[in-house]
């Protein structure tokens, strides 16, 4: 064989027909599911949709703008179903981390009683917690903010002890050399450790939480959802349009905040 | 004088050395939470209320009943799960252009702010606003819900797979280049070959948030398990509302599994 015939190729014969197979599989796989949407879907209806939107969007104008004064109130109940959310949140998923860490948990049991809270936490939105929470605490803020929290922790136990796991072992026996309590072990030879994390973690997920919070109030937990139910369901569309201007320049802020701090400590 | 060594104790550092500046964040942070506390406006009446009335609801949530609803649990699940497969492939087609468009490494600027801002707008709003705005468009139904969740997958996978393509190896590209390659195999052979990895992971991962998400907007209409899930928590059907949850749980369990398997896989 000359040299001249030789050709480069990325992949093998036999990677080319396996790659080839799973394509197949999820070609088959699509239309499979397609067919099942679209026997239940009403098709004049979505033909239809791209005229309603530009119908909508006309009707959205112009903003009723002295609208915003009233929504004063629910964004300031939005910023706070976050945030006290995410500190109530935050200061249980330190016990439940430390549970769940391999390194730190005082017994295995508990870990995996740890782990239960942390998969179930993360399983069931914060929107679904929030109609449970709303039928036994009534509407009101209350409900957001634990719905919130019983959503986070999961998210914030998660990040915090893989990264319990992932510390280094000297510093903690160099402390425990020392003759420190356990306690003091714990202050001086792990939390400096995770700390940047820990802050990371929580203030990345009061960012989320901000978008999540702005939902919470369509089941009746207040903010700025119960506002955006009422307009979109009453057809005020000038209303509408200045409840999703707040919410994305609420969210932007909030995404440009967290940068900013995650900076600053990490 | 020189200091007695005796006297000097150490401190631990503190994260914010000014010691003026701490305390203002801290007395700040001590007013916004004494303010939030006194524009919570709890009722403890009610909670009470809610709590006695509530003991009947826990004790339905602890006998989950999967066979009175099941062949409609069995539906909605089926539902969720083919809007999950559609919307993250539908997401996964459309978001690839806006990720190579907002890397601000290989695109040109107006095409860079272009799609930075398709990703803003798309990860601004929650799931659920998104999914009202669907339903008043084209009606109640999984199609709403196809939208909605393709519409959060862009920006999601195009934002990460973005950063994912600014961080490459530079050099491997220079490589290809040399070799005098076209942009499309310069494309195929420097620059996908180093995100691919990392993109297989965010889409596995985003169907799993996709599930998730599906869960949730059937509460306003678009579709899925969660049509099933507010049917019954309106006819206060608690017993079936527990077992949804725990059968959603254990798909969600399942889809972690099988992402870290593929995840695994893939990083081999």
């Amino acid at each position: 064989m000359s040299s001249n015939d030789y050709n480069w190729q990325l992949k093998g014969i036999s990677r080319v027909l396996k790659e080839l197979l799973f394509w197949a599989a999820g070609i088959w796989l699509f239309i499979y599911c397609w067919n099942i949407l679209s026997a239940r879907t009403m098709w004049p209806f979505v033909y239809d949709g791209a005229e309603q939107a530009s119908k909508l969007l006309f009707r959205m104008f112009p903003p009723n703008w002295p609208y915003f004064f009233e929504l004063l109130r629910p964004i300031w109940d939005t910023i706070t179903i976050a945030t006290i959310g995410t500190l109530a949140a935050v200061i249980f998923s330190l016990f439940v981390a430390y549970l769940a860490a391999e390194n730190t948990t005082p017994h295995p049991t508990l870990r995996y009683f740890a782990l239960l809270i942390i998969v179930t936490s993360r399983s069931v939105s914060s929107l679904i917690w929030a109609i449970i929470l709303v039928i036994i605490l009534g509407p009101g803020v209350l409900a957001g903010i634990i719905a919130i929290s019983f959503r986070s922790i999961g998210f914030v136990s998660k990040l915090l002890y893989e990264s319990i796991e992932e510390i280094d072992k000297n510093q903690v026996e160099a402390v425990a050399a020392t003759g420190a309590s356990k306690f003091s072990t714990l202050i001086y030879s792990v939390v400096p450790q995770v700390f940047p994390t820990f802050i990371g973690t929580s203030i990345y997920r009061w960012d989320i939480n901000i978008r999540e919070s702005t939902v919470v109030g369509l089941v009746g937990a207040r903010g700025i959802g119960l506002q955006l139910n009422e307009a979109i369901l009453g057809l005020k569309w000038p209303d509408a349009i200045i409840i999703f201007m707040m919410i994305l320049s609420l969210v932007l802020f909030s995404e440009f905040f967290s940068a900013r701090i995650r900076k600053i400590i990490i | 004088m020189t200091k007695n060594n005796e006297d000097y104790t150490w401190q631990r550092p503190r994260l914010i050395k000014s010691k003026n500046l701490r305390y203002l964040i801290f007395s700040l942070l001590t007013a916004y939470l004494i303010l939030t506390f006194i524009s919570l406006r709890i009722d403890p009446q009610r909670i009470l209320l809610g709590l006695s009335r509530s003991q009947s609801y826990f004790a339905d949530f602890l006998r989950p009943d999967f066979f009175s609803r099941g062949s409609s649990i069995i539906d909605g699940i089926l539902e969720s799960l083919t809007m999950t497969y559609i919307a993250t492939v539908f997401g996964v087609i459309i978001s690839i252009p806006f990720a190579f468009g907002a890397a601000e490494n290989i695109s040109p600027k107006p095409i860079y702010y272009i799609s930075r801002a398709v990703i803003v707008i798309s990860r601004s709003f929650q799931e659920v606003v998104i999914a009202i705005f669907f339903v008043v468009i084209i009606g109640f139904g999984p199609m709403a819900g196809v939208l909605t969740l393709t519409f959060s997958s862009i920006g999601f996978i195009a934002k990460l797979l973005a950063e994912e393509i600014e961080d490459i190896n530079w050099s491997q590209v220079e490589a290809i280049k040399a070799t005098g390659a076209s942009w499309p195999k310069l494309m195929n052979y420097a620059i996908i070959p180093q995100v691919l990895p990392r993109f297989i992971g965010l889409v596995v991962y985003r169907l799993d948030i996709n599930f998730r998400a599906s869960a949730v907007i059937g509460v306003v209409g678009a579709g899925g398990i969660g049509t099933t899930l507010n049917a019954a928590f309106d006819r206060y059907e608690f017993d079936s509302a527990s077992a949804i949850l725990i059968v959603m749980i254990a798909i969600v369990m399942l889809g972690e599994l099988f992402s870290s398997f593929i995840r695994k896989k893939v990083n081999e």
